[in-house]
C-alpha cells in the first residue's frame, strides 16, 4: 500500500460512516464482553435487520467505553448527537432501535456530561470506543498510520527521536525515564541487529489500562512500534503479552495479519526501504516478568528472573543486542505526538510529566473503570469527580496508587497533583496506573499484610532481601496483625523495609517495602494499637 | 611522555580511601582483591558469570544514592567507593540472619561443619544471634545419586551449583522451580537427582556449593572438604588453549 492509497482507503471508510444516519457501539472488551455485550450486538443487528434499517443505522463493535461499572455500555450517535446507554439488557434492544432519532431512551442514559466523561481528555484511549478495533479501515479513518506515513516519508530517524525527546513523554511502565532519551540510546548503541519490544506483561492485581489498550485499538501500539523500530534502526519486534489475556491477544494477531496484509509491516513498508516485523510472545502472568531484564530473558526462553543493570537493555538487551522496551502505553503515545506535533503535546501536562495517563479505578469507588486525565490532575478530582467517591455513605481512608508495590496515601494528601514527582514524594509511585480507593472500614495492617503477601509470593527468589526478607515481613505483620508483637517487633520490621528496599536487586524487591512503609508513615497508630506493650496498654502486659 | 599501552584502559578509583588503578571491565570486586581488601561473597565464584544475588558484596558509591553489587558493577573511571561503612555491614549482618533463619542450617550435624562459607562468613561479620523467626519449614534431602547428596535443608539458592553445571561441565543438570521462597534446585525436569541422564558424575557443583547443602555421601560430619579453587584454574587452562 503506498501512502496515497491509505488515504483513499481512509476517506472511502469516513464516506461510508457519514452515509449511516445512526450509529450504534456496542463496546466489546473484556468487561462489557463478561456481561453479555456479545449478545447485545447480535440482538441489535437482528433487531435492525428486522426492521428494514440496514442502511441507515451502523450497529458496530467497539472498544472500551470506560465506565465498566455501568456496563454493558452502548454508544449512540445520531445525526452528529452524541449519547450513551448503560446496562442494556437483550429486553432493552427493540426500544433501542424503535427510539432511534427520536429522543433516547430515559430510563437507560448515561449523562456525557457527568464529570466521569466531562473531566477527561483522551489522547491514548481516543479512538476507545469509537472504532471497531478489528477493522484496520477505522483506524486509518481516524487518522491512524498518518504518524508512520510522516515518519517514514518526511522525517529522518533522528528528527523521530527529537520530537519524542522535546514532547517530553515519559515511560508509562513506572520508571518515568524520558522516552526520547531512551530511543536515543538504543540509537547510538552499538550492534549488527536491534530489537522493539512492548512491554504488555501488565502483572498488577486490578489494573487492566494495556489490556484496555490492546482490545480497543490495537493498530495505535503497532504504529508506535514501527515508528520506534525505524526510529532507532531496528527491523524486529515483539509485543510480550501475559497469557492471561486472550481477547487482546486475539486482536493484536489480527491487527498485525491486517497491517501485513497492507504493507504496513515486513519488507519496504509504504514503499519505502525500511522494514520491519512483528512479533507476538506471550507470557505465563508472572509479576516479576513485568520487570523488563526478566521479561528479555523470558522471551530468549529461559526463566523469567531479573539480572543486575548496567548494562541496561538500551546497551545489551535481546541476546546482547540493543533493546528499546517501552510500555503499550508509551508506544500509544507516540503517533499522536507526531501527528499533532511535539509542542501540542508538550504543552498538557505538568512541567517535568507532559502528557495524560491512563488509570484504572477499582476498590470502594463508585465509578470503577478507565480513565484518561492530564498529568497534574488533583488526586481529589480523580477520587471523587471523576470517580465519583465512596459508595454507601463511607468515608475516604485512603488511595494505593502504583499497584501492589505502590503506597498508600491518606486523606490530608488528596490536593496533591498527579505526577511523578509529587507521588515519590508521598512515599507512592505512578507504578502502571493502578488505583485503589479503601474506606473508613479498611484497617491499614490489613492492606499492608495484603500487599506484602503479594510481592513475597511474586519474588522470583532470586536475591536473598526479597525472597527471604518478603517472607519475614509478612510474618511480622501477620504477628502484628494477630495482636501477639511487641515493639520490638515493630522496629524489626522497619528495619528489614529499609534492608528490602535497598538492598534487593530488582525494583520488585526494591519497592516492596512501599505499602508498609506509606502506612506506617501515615497510620502508624493502627500498628501499635495493636501491639502488646503499645500505648494504653496495662503495664502488667509490658 | 611515554605512550600509553594499547589494548587495556586504565581507569583509576579510590576504594576506601586507597588509590588504586584498574584494568577497564574489571568489577570492582576483582579489583578489592587484588588489593587484599575483604568484601563478604556468597554467590560469587571465580570462573562463573557473576550472578548478584546474595548482595552481600553490596558496596558505596560516592554520589550514587543506590548501593551496588561489587561483584557486577565494572571499576570506572574516577569512582570513590567504600567497602564497610557501618550501614553496608549491618545489612550484611542481616543478610546472613536471613539466610540462617530461612531453612535449617544445624551446623552440629552438617558434613560442612567448620569447612562451609555461610558458617565462616557469620564469623566474620559478627552474627552472634539470628533476630528473625526461624521459618522451620520441612526439605527433602536427595540421597537417589550414588556418589553424592543434595541436602535442601541447606541450600541458601546460589546457584553455584547450576552456573558450574551449565557452564564449566556443559551438563546443564541443575535448574530452578518454583518462586520466592519456595524456590528449589533442581535436576533435569524436577527428577530425582539419581535419574538423571545428564549428569556426568564429575562432581564440580559438590565443591562449587558452598555449603552443606550438595556433598559427597560416604563424608561423616565436618568430614566435607571443598575444593573450589579448581575453577580459576579450570578458567585459564582453557583462555590459554590455543
Ligand atoms: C516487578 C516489576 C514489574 C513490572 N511490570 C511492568 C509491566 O507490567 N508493564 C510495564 O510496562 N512495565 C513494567 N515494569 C517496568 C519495566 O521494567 C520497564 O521499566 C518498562 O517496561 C519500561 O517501559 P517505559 O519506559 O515505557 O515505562 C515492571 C517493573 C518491575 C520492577
Ligand atoms: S528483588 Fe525479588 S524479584 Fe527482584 S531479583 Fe530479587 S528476588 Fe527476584
Ligand atoms: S545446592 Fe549449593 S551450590 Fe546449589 S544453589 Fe544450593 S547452596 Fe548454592
Ligand atoms: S557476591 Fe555479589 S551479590 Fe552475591
Amino acid at each position: 500500500m503506498t501512502p496515497e492509497e491509505l488515504r483513499q482507503s481512509a476517506e472511502a471508510e469516513r464516506q461510508k460512516s457519514h452515509a449511516c444516519k445512526h450509529i450504534l457501539g456496542v463496546c466489546c472488551a473484556a468487561g462489557c464482553q463478561s456481561m453479555g455485550s456479545d449478545k447485545i450486538k447480535d440482538a441489535l443487528d437482528k433487531q435492525v435487520k428486522l426492521k428494514g434499517l440496514e442502511s441507515e443505522v451502523n450497529v458496530k463493535s467497539v472498544g472500551c467505553l470506560g465506565l465498566c461499572a455501568a456496563g454493558p455500555l452502548v454508544s449512540l450517535e445520531s445525526d452528529g448527537k452524541k449519547a450513551m446507554y448503560q446496562a442494556v439488557k437483550e429486553a432493552d434492544v427493540a426500544e433501542v432501535v424503535e427510539k432511534l432519532g427520536k429522543a433516547p431512551v430515559k430510563r437507560l442514559e448515561l449523562s456525557l456530561d457527568i464529570p466521569f466523561f466531562a473531566r477527561q481528555q483522551k489522547i491514548i484511549l481516543e479512538n476507545s470506543g469509537v472504532i471497531d478495533p478489528e477493522r484496520i479501515e477505522e483506524y486509518f479513518a481516524a487518522g491512524g498510520y498518518e504518524a508512520l506515513i510522516k515518519a517514514l516519508t518526511d522525517l529522518e530517524p533522528a528528527e523521530v527521536i527529537d520530537a519524542v525527546s522535546r514532547s517530553g513523554l515519559r515511560g508509562r511502565g513506572g520508571a518515568g525515564f524520558p522516552t526520547g532519551l531512551k530511543w536515543a540510546t538504543v540509537a547510538k548503541a552499538a550492534g549488527s541487529r536491534k530489537y522493539v519490544v512492548c512491554n504488555a506483561d501488565e502483572g498488577d492485581p486490578g489494573a487492566f489500562m494495556n489490556r484496555s489498550v490492546l482490545e480497543s485499538d490495537p493498530h495505535r501500539v503497532i504504529e508506535g512500534m514501527i515508528i520506534a523500530g525505524y526510529a532507532v534502526g531496528a527491523s524486529q519486534g515483539y509485543v510480550y503479552v501475559r497469557a492471561e489475556y486472550p481477547l487482546a491477544i486475539k486482536r493484536l494477531k489480527t491487527a498485525i495479519k491486517q497491517a501485513e496484509g497492507k504493507g504496513l509491516l515486513g519488507d519496504k513498508i509504504l514503499g519505502t526501504t525500511f522494514s520491519f516485523r512483528l512479533e507476538i510472545r506471550l507470557g505465563a502472568g508472572a509479576f516479576v516478568c513485568g520487570e523488563e531484564t526478566a521479561l528479555l530473558v523470558s522471551i530468549e526462553g529461559s526463566r523469567g528472573m531479573p539480572r543486575p543493570r548496567p548494562p541496561f537493555p538500551a546497551e545489551a538487551g535481546l541476546w546482547g543486542m540493543p533493546t528499546l522496551i517501552n510500555n503499550v502505553e508509551t508506544f500509544s503515545t507516540v503517533p499522536p505526538i507526531l501527528r499533532n506535533g511535539w509542542e501540542w503535546y508538550s504543552a498538557i501536562g505538568t512541567e517535568k510529566s507532559k502528557g495524560t495517563k491512563v488509570f484504572a479505578l477499582a476498590g470502594q469507588i463508585k465509578n470503577t473503570g478507565l480513565i484518561e486525565v492530564p498529568m497534574g490532575t488533583k488526586l481529589r478530582d480523580i477520587i471523587f469527580d471523576i470517580g465519583g467517591g465512596v459508595p454507601d455513605g463511607k468515608k475516604f481512608k485512603a488511595v494505593q496508587t502504583g499497584g501492589p508495590s505502590g503506597g498508600c496515601i491518606p486523606e490530608s494528601k488528596l490536593d496533591m497533583s498527579v505526577d511523578y514527582e509529587s507521588l515519590r514524594e508521598a512515599g507512592s509511585i505512578m507504578g502502571s496506573g493502578g488505583m485503589i480507593v479503601m474506606n473508613e472500614d479498611s484497617s491499614m495492617v490489613d492492606v499492608a499484610k495484603f500487599f506484602t503477601e503479594f510481592c513475597m509470593s511474586e519474588s522470583c527468589g532470586k536475591c536473598v532481601p526479597c525472597r527471604t526478607g518478603t517472607a519475614q515481613m509478612y510474618g511480622l505483620l501477620e504477628k502484628i496483625h494477630a495482636g501477639e508483637a511487641v515493639k520490638a517487633d515493630l522496629e524489626l520490621l522497619k528495619e528489614l523495609c529499609d534492608l528490602v528496599r535497598t538492598t534487593s536487586l530488582c525494583g520488585l524487591g526494591q519497592t516492596a517495602p512501599n505499602p508498609v512503609m506509606s502506612t506506617l508513615h501515615y497510620f502508624e497508630k493502627e500498628y501499635t494499637s495493636l501491639l502488646k506493650d503499645g500505648p494504653g496498654k496495662p503495664a502488667a502486659a509490658r | 611522555m611515554a605512550a600509553t599501552p594499547v589494548s587495556t584502559e586504565v581507569v583509576t578509583l579510590k576504594l576506601n580511601d586507597r588509590d588504586v588503578s584498574a584494568t577497564r571491565g574489571q568489577t570492582i570486586l576483582e579489583v578489592a582483591r587484588e588489593q587484599g581488601m575483604e568484601i563478604p561473597t556468597l554467590c560469587f565464584l571465580e570462573g562463573l558469570t557473576p550472578w548478584g544475588a546474595c548482595r552481600l558484596c553490596m558496596i558505596e558509591l560516592k554520589g550514587s544514592p543506590k548501593l551496588l553489587p561489587a561483584c557486577t558493577t565494572k571499576a570506572a573511571e574516577g569512582m570513590e567507593i567504600v567497602l564497610d561503612s557501618d550501614r553496608l555491614k549491618k545489612y550484611r549482618k542481616m543478610i546472613l540472619e536471613l539466610l540462617f533463619a530461612e531453612r535449617n542450617h544445624v551446623c552440629a550435624v552438617c558434613v560442612s561443619n567448620g569447612r562451609c562459607e555461610l558458617q565462616d562468613l557469620a564469623q566474620k561479620n559478627g552474627v552472634t544471634h539470628v533476630r528473625f523467626p526461624y521459618r522451620y519449614a520441612k526439605y527433602e534431602v536427595d540421597s537417589t545419586h550414588d556418589l553424592f547428596r543434595l541436602d535442601h535443608n541447606r541450600c541458601i539458592m546460589c546457584t553455584r551449583c547450576v552456573r558450574v553445571c551449565h557452564e564449566i561441565e556443559g551438563a546443564h543438570v541443575w535448574d530452578l522451580k518454583g518462586r520466592g521462597i519456595e524456590t528449589e534446585v533442581v535436576a533435569d525436569n524436577n527428577l530425582p537427582w539419581g535419574q538423571s541422564e545428564s549428569c556426568t558424575r564429575c562432581g564440580k557443583c559438590i565443591h562449587a556449593c558452598p555449603v552443606g547443602a550438595l556433598v559427597e555421601k560416604t563424608t561423616a560430619v565436618n568430614e566435607m572438604k571443598k575444593r573450589s579453587g579448581f575453577l580459576p584454574y579450570l578458567t585459564t587452562m582453557r583462555e590459554n588453549r590455543p
